[in-house]
């Protein structure tokens, strides 16, 4: 059958099974592999993705059941790579081999989205759900507070600028 | 901040707006994501070029282009390697683009493993940069008819001293190409006073190509034409398949082809299975679920856990059946002792479950094949193969892709064989994956081990006798039995040669047939856990403190005893310098005395890989039985430099966690020869939640060689963290998980 729905603010119609889950419509069929496989049971996160802004792992989430809904990738996190995250991760050195970072980065978004001053502890319960087999899980914690305090200090610019 | 490499042509990805019809529409030829520098063997920009060696393209737009030869699996070794290069070529890390190599015998070694890389290439790589850089000065001498002693080089720019003349290296491209370049092994190095890259901390070359989701990995190949493929092997390691619904399962939608392989016997090459291929991995899956097998199980099937423990058990009443080391006299030095102790350690096998489950693209065509493949192992992979397939090497070009974690798993290569094998069958581009249960039921296990231990104090409280006996898996070999692989320990082990009365010997269990392999800081990650363990207790036995006791140890070398300072043995005077780095910086004299009941530090150092790491845990054991580690205190020793401390600070920090993780709930176990655990629901790695908030990591730095840093942080995690929990409630683990343990107190 054939299933439209949005990928980074762009249309798509993908004929697949119905059944297929989101995660290998993304991968296989419309060429983004930013988004991971890493367990197929919703263990590990690795496969995390925003469907109507909220996170979600798609190789849980059947491709029928996306019908409609605004999905974001990795690869649409921000149009150039510079979402606050993005840099963060580059600025603190995150990555070891780096394969589930995509999916810690989208489970972040989401928390600075809801949170955007998280303490360690709303960290812990917002990326729990994803696993990092070379543990660099300090440096993500860290990357995830200097974000925080760059979208802030952007905030606050703003705001000022608006103001004059 | 920028990356220090400079984002190839950006793509977009998202080409598919409208993909209609016609089910699976396979998107063009996609390069991974620094394809135009990885697979590409064009040049970045138009000729002249400077292409002194095989790993150093410069060019006249100012771009330095330099080949990383390793494959990268997480360790950094893609940046590391190339940092030792760029230094004594003296350009900036800015104008510094990396290039994955291919499998190129130019290279000579092109694995990751053993945290050999910084030990066999440190050296070898500076004088690949600082020939090239004598090049360029020759070149700028010439131009100027001046010595080449009087010239110098600064950030890309060759200096005339006396006369402050430079010339920037794009301007000598031309002429340096006309040098002969000198022999490596008479190349001036730089006093490392005057590094400018190395020991800086510099990021991933990767790193903007993971935070923006770019392929990079071996799962992230397409090639034109590719089709998918699942491998369904036996269970029961080595099983055959007797009969199978091929037929039935060709039908599928989706499925191009289904077909049995017989395999062979020897665990590490092709063994028995069926293959699915489809037209997507998802179809493969579903095809699965309809696949009925009935397989031939073979002589293993009545392997398990319990079996093992039994056997295991049963030999520790019986004498070893190989001593390795006999010093003194250990049952006299037993009898007179004043204090005695007997203790007996286990853990447990463990998987090694990189997040990127195993996977390789093979496309066989005209009787050439070419692979794509996360493979630590490339060279290995290629003859393995050329072997199995029966064509020559020559004929076998291996792509090295990143590894989404290697911790010793992709030293073997049986994906790699499954996938070359089925793309020869079906006579197309195959992209074979595995799902996570194939890889937690096909792995090479870490190998359990059992320590029986005994030891005895003098009066003062010094050991004057040690034995352990060691329980471990055999096969029979050419020259006899033999322990599996990883599953051996060596005569020199800690603390032999510190203790007057010392025995160790070791027994097999056989037949076994299950396989086993290198697991990260393999053999150190069991036992160190059971050895600094046991001398915790006897710490306690002799009523002194943890530290102290290992001081005093480390002080006690016996006469006679010889240590090979030409290769690496154990130097109790480098041990000593991290302890006492790790004592101080943990304040653990005063801090070990303020600790709330609940509350402990546990001490644990160890020697691997050529490097001392002695690491100080503090732990929290809950009423309920909960364990936290509050914090984690590391002093390491890798020699006279740490050559990226930001990547090496990485891999300590990791290094501890994965211990952690492993001492606390992981285990493998089998039951009718078939492994229990599938997944991360009984695979259970540490997350966020239970990570320590901070791990301080302290280097302690030598007049020694350089060595790496993937492994030998790790061993002394365990023992450090159940250290800490005797010293929180004063129960003892004597066999891993923790989680097996009851720790509730009151």
């Amino acid at each position: 059958m054939s299933v439209t729905f949005s990928v980074n603010g762009k249309s798509v119609t993908a004929d697949v099974p119905d059944d297929m889950p989101l995660l290998w419509v993304l991968r296989d069929v419309l060429d983004l592999k930013g988004t991971k496989f890493g367990c197929g049971g919703g263990y590990c996160g690795a496969c995390t993705v925003h469907i109507n802004g909220v996170t979600a792992r798609s190789c849980q989430r059947p491709v029928s059941r996306v019908a409609g809904a605004e999905v974001t990738t990795i690869e649409g996190l921000s149009a150039d790579g510079t979402h606050p995250l993005q840099v963060a991760w580059q600025d603190v050195d995150v990555p070891q081999c780096g394969y589930c970072q995509a999916g810690q980065i989208m489970s972040a978004a989401a928390l600075l989205k809801r949170t955007p001053k998280p303490s360690d502890e709303d960290i812990d319960t917002a990326m729990s759900g994803n696993l990092c087999r070379c543990a660099t899980y300090l440096r993500i914690r860290q990357a995830i507070h200097t974000a925080a305090g760059q979208i802030a200090t952007q905030a606050g610019q703003a705001k000022s600028g608006s103001q004059e | 901040m920028t990356t220090p490499t400079k984002p190839v042509s950006r793509r977009e990805f998202l080409r598919a707006s409208s993909i209609v019809g016609g089910g699976l529409l396979l998107a063009s030829y996609i390069d991974l994501a620094d394809a135009s520098s990885a697979f590409a063997q064009t040049p970045l920009a138009s000729a002249p070029e400077f292409a002194p060696n095989a790993f150093i393209r410069m060019t006249p737009d100012g771009i330095v282009t330099i080949v990383a030869k390793n494959p990268e699996i997480g360790q950094g070794v893609k940046t590391m390697l190339p940092m030792l290069i760029a230094d004594e070529l003296d350009v900036d890390w800015k104008t510094v683009r990396i290039e994955q190599a291919k499998l190129d015998d130019r290279y000579e070694e092109q694995w990751a493993g053993g945290s050999t890389a910084t030990p066999i290439n440190y050296t070898p790589m500076r004088r690949v940069g600082a020939a090239a850089r004598a090049m360029l000065v020759a070149a700028a001498a010439q131009t100027w008819g001046v010595s080449e002693s009087e010239c110098t080089t600064v950030g890309g720019a060759v200096r005339h001293t006396p006369s402050g003349r430079e010339l920037r290296y794009t301007q000598l491209l031309d002429k340096a190409a006309t040098i002969t370049p000198p022999a490596l092994d008479k190349v001036t190095l730089k006093d490392p006073k005057d590094f400018r890259v190395i020991g800086t901390r510099v990021p991933g070359v990767d790193n903007q190509a993971i935070v923006t989701g770019k392929p990079l990995y071996g799962i992230d190949v397409t090639v034109p034409g590719m089709l998918y493929a699942t491998y369904v092997k036996c269970p029961v390691f080595a099983g055959k398949v007797a009969s199978a619904n091929v037929d039935a399962v060709k039908r599928e939608p989706g499925i191009r082809s289904a077909f049995v392989v017989d395999g062979g016997t020897e665990l590490t090459g092709l063994l028995g299975g069926v293959a699915i291929v489809g037209e997507s991995w998802w179809a493969t899956q579903q095809a699965r679920k309809k696949l009925q097998v009935t397989w031939h199980e073979g002589a293993t099937a009545g392997q398990s856990t319990a079996r093992f423990a039994e056997q295991a058990h049963a030999m520790s009443q019986q004498a070893p059946q190989k001593m390795l080391r006999a010093d003194g006299d250990v049952d006299r030095a037993l009898k007179s002792a004043t204090k005695v102790l007997t203790s007996a350690y286990y853990y447990p096998f463990l998987p090694h479950a990189t997040l990127e489950p195993m996977n390789t693209t093979a496309s066989y065509k005209d009787g050439k094949l070419e692979i794509w493949s996360p493979t630590q192992t490339p060279k290995d992979g290629r003859e393995e193969v050329a072997k199995t397939l029966g064509i020559p090497e020559s004929d076998i070009t291996v792509h090295i892709t990143r590894s989404g974690g290697g911790f010793g798993r992709r030293l073997m290569n049986d994906y790699m064989i499954e996938a070359a094998w089925i793309s020869k069958q079906v006579g197309a581009p195959v992209k074979l994956l595995w799902t996570r249960e194939d890889d937690i039921q096909h792995d090479f296990y870490r190998p359990a081990g059992w320590h029986f231990f005994s030891a005895g104090l003098d009066k003062s409280g010094k050991p004057v006798a040690f034995r352990n006996h060691f329980v471990t898996f055999g096969e029979k070999g050419d020259k006899g039995d033999h322990a599996v692989r990883a599953a051996d320990i060596n005569q020199l082990e800690f603390p032999g040669r510190f203790v007057p009365n010392f025995a160790l010997g070791t027994s097999l269990i056989m037949p076994f047939g299950i396989p086993t392999g290198w697991l990260r800081a393999p053999g150190s990650n069991g036992i160190a856990f059971a050895m600094q363990s046991f001398i915790d207790e006897l710490a306690v036995l002799a009523g002194k403190d943890p530290l102290q006791f290992r001081l005093d140890l480390l002080d006690s070398v016996q006469p006679g005893a010889t240590f090979n300072t030409e290769r690496a043995d154990f130097n109790a005077e480098r041990m000593r310098g991290v302890l006492q780095l790790v004592a101080e910086k943990s304040d653990w004299v005063q801090r070990s005395k303020t600790l709330p009941k609940g509350t402990g530090l546990g001490v644990a150092f160890y020697f691997s890989h050529r490097g001392y790491f002695a690491e100080v845990v503090q732990a929290t054991v809950s009423k309920e039985g909960r364990v936290a580690v509050d914090k984690v205190w590391v002093a390491g020793d890798v020699g006279a430099q740490v050559i990226n401390p930001s990547n090496a600070e990485n891999q300590v920090q990791g290094s501890v966690i994965d211990g952690i993780s492993e001492a606390l709930g992981q285990e493998i176990t089998f039951e009718n020869g078939r492994v229990v655990q599938t997944n991360f629901n009984t695979v259970p790695l540490v997350r966020m939640r239970q990570a320590p908030p901070t791990i301080e990591v302290h280097w302690r730095t030598t007049d020694y060689p350089v060595t790496g840093i993937g492994e030998p942080a790790l061993p002394p995690a365990p023992p450090a963290l159940c250290n800490a929990i005797h010293a929180a409630i004063g129960k003892r683990i004597r066999s891993l998980p923790i989680s097996k343990h009851d720790l509730r107190w009151s």
